[in-house]
């Protein structure tokens, strides 16, 4: 069985002091994720994520198209008694605990009474949170209330979990914990679908990631297939720092150090950039093929401006 | 009752009641009620009625204030920060939020009138050196308040489903004034001809009618309030209530959480 069918699911906003001003939010979006994977849901600011997970939440209504999760209608009480949802930069009440927080929701998702303070205490200790359970969270670092958000999206055990935005606000030791939880998820058998802007993250993680831009669906698919699809690089080094005057033509990311010369070009140039290197009788070094990232195949999709708005890998 | 419904009422009345601008409020009125013992003091023959007629305001003053403050925020607030996305993906419907919401506050301004009503009876107890049986007007009295409170309640939530937190707290604190005056609305509109009278008979029945509430001075004066006014105004209070919670939960059901 899909853990989630998006069928056909649009978004239209009514703006304006009457309302006359229409702005499409999301167009007709078809997207399946199949049981028990990781998937990334990736996009820049104002892409439609948001929106499409406020959607499938019940917060806001679609103005077309339907979805299922877990073969279940979205406002069915069946269905979200099964699913765990974290918002972007969640917010919890001021003068609640972690731990009261935690049990207020395991009550609202009909945990079990008898198992509530177990599992309470199971989902401090997955999250490290355990030390900081009976203060209040007004007195909780950024990073510390993201984690009680992941608690909570989790504690009730649920079959699929939705995240936006999990690395949100955390450092490097943070970002590596949420992670690891995320695998740990994977490995219990939960499907796990998460947006996010770091494609570094989304490349490790992810089975399969659709991107979306301005509300539409831009690609789906596995890392290794999308990156397959985008023209590679090529890098050649050859020891000597002259550059024959074909190699600078092609528009090549030239590198000069010590006794050597290192290029980046389009792999369709492979041949020409070797031709011109044995024309001036320079001595080849290596020949490596540049790995396609996530990135690559993003900013191919989205064009240079979304570039900017998206995280890359070296973040 | 529905279990979740009270662990959301729970939840909203731990939060009140942690909050320190609660107990500021709460302070106010009982140094209110002191205040009455000293007027009453420079006041001759009328301490009595200076007490319960100060004492009694303070509490309805405060209590309405507290409403105000907390209600307005019951729903926007939770929307602005995004608490309600964590309430509303679990299997929560929507009436049972705003249900759980109004139980809360109205639970936390019972607790909150009860520990002022304490402070009115010490000071009463302290100027008339003992109790009567016409001093349990003042506890009919409370009653009413706490009917006043519960109306205010539904008011602010009603507002905050829709508004933001400063037009809900100028709506509903406008509707509290004019339903002080709903007598004299309803006087007026007896009076009025044609399209003038229908606007006021409208008016006059929209507009919560606290006045009927009010009978602190009725209570100060010692005279009797009547069982069929206790009755009448519970099911009043019970029936608009019911009217404006329904109109926050018909608004609420269908309202986009961006």
């Amino acid at each position: 069985m899909r853990a989630i069918e998006i069928l056909g699911l649009e978004k239209i906003y009514n703006a304006g002091f009457w309302r006359k001003r229409s702005k499409r939010a999301l167009r007709p979006l078809n997207l399946a994720v199949e049981d028990g994977e990781i998937f990334g849901f990736l996009g820049p600011n104002g892409a439609g994520k948001t929106t499409t997970l406020k959607i499938l939440m019940g917060l806001v209504f679609p103005t077309g198209g339907s979805a299922r999760i877990l073969g279940m209608e979205l406002d069915d009480p069946r269905m979200k008694a099964q699913i765990g949802f974290l918002p972007e930069q969640p917010y919890f009440y001021d003068h609640v605990t972690a731990r009261e927080l935690l049990r207020y929701y395991g009550q609202l998702s009909g945990v079990d009474p008898k198992q509530l303070s177990r599992k309470v205490d199971a989902a401090l200790e997955q999250v490290k949170l355990s030390g900081s359970a009976n203060v209040q969270l007004r007195k909780l670092s950024k990073g510390m209330l993201q984690r009680a958000g992941i608690a909570q999206a989790i504690l009730h055990d649920p079959k699929v979990v939705f995240l936006d935005e999990p690395m949100s606000g955390l450092d490097p030791m943070g970002r590596r914990e949420v992670r690891n939880l995320i695998e740990e998820l994977k490995a219990d058998g939960k499907t796990v679908f998460f947006s996010t802007h770091i494609l570094s993250d989304a490349e490790a993680l992810c089975d399969r990631v659709a991107i979306i831009n301005q509300g539409e669906l831009r690609g789906v698919g596995a890392v290794a297939e999308l990156t397959a699809s985008v023209h590679g690089k090529v890098e050649i080094v050859w020891h000597s720092i002259a550059i024959p005057a074909g190699i600078r033509s092609m528009g090549a990311e030239c590198h000069s150090a010590g006794d050597t010369t290192r290029v980046i070009l389009p792999e369709e140039n492979q041949d020409a950039a070797l031709e011109a290197l044995r024309r001036e009788h320079l001595r080849l070094i290596s020949v490596v093929p540049v790995r396609t990232s996530l990135e690559d195949y993003f900013v191919a999709q989205l064009g240079t401006s979304a570039k900017s708005e998206a995280v890359s890998s070296r973040t | 009752m529905n279990a979740r419904i009270l662990h959301i009422a729970t939840n909203t009345f731990r939060e009140a009641v942690r909050d320190r601008v609660l107990y500021n409020l709460i302070a106010f009125a009982l140094l209110m009620s002191a205040a009455a013992v000293l007027v009453g003091q420079i006041s001759i023959q009328i301490e009595k009625l200076v007490v319960i007629n100060l004492g009694l305001t303070a509490v309805s003053l405060f209590g309405i204030v507290i409403a105000i403050f907390i209600g307005i925020g019951l729903v926007s607030k939770e929307i602005d920060k995004r608490t309600l996305y964590t309430v509303l993906s679990r299997p929560v419907r929507r009436w049972e939020f705003i249900a759980g919401k109004f139980l809360g506050l109205a639970g936390t301004l019972v607790v909150n009138t009860f520990f002022m009503a304490i402070g009115v009876f010490a000071a009463l107890a302290y100027v008339s050196h003992h109790l009567e049986s016409p001093d349990l007007g003042v506890l009919v009295a409370l009653y009413f308040i706490v009917l006043q409170f519960v109306i205010i309640t539904a008011l602010a939530l009603f507002f905050s489903s829709f508004s933001t937190p400063i037009f809900s707290a100028i709506f509903a604190f406008w509707l509290f004034v004019i339903g002080n005056f709903a007598q004299d609305l309803r006087n007026f509109a007896a009076m009025a001809h044609g399209t003038a009278r229908l606007l006021a008979i409208g008016a006059a029945y929209l507009v919560p009618n606290f006045s009927a509430l009010n009978v602190i001075s009725q209570v100060a004066h010692g005279e009797p309030v009547p069982h069929r006014l206790i009755l009448l105004n519970t099911a009043y209070v019970l029936v608009y209530s019911a009217a404006v919670l329904s109109g926050a939960v018909l608004i609420f059901e269908r309202r986009n959480l961006k």
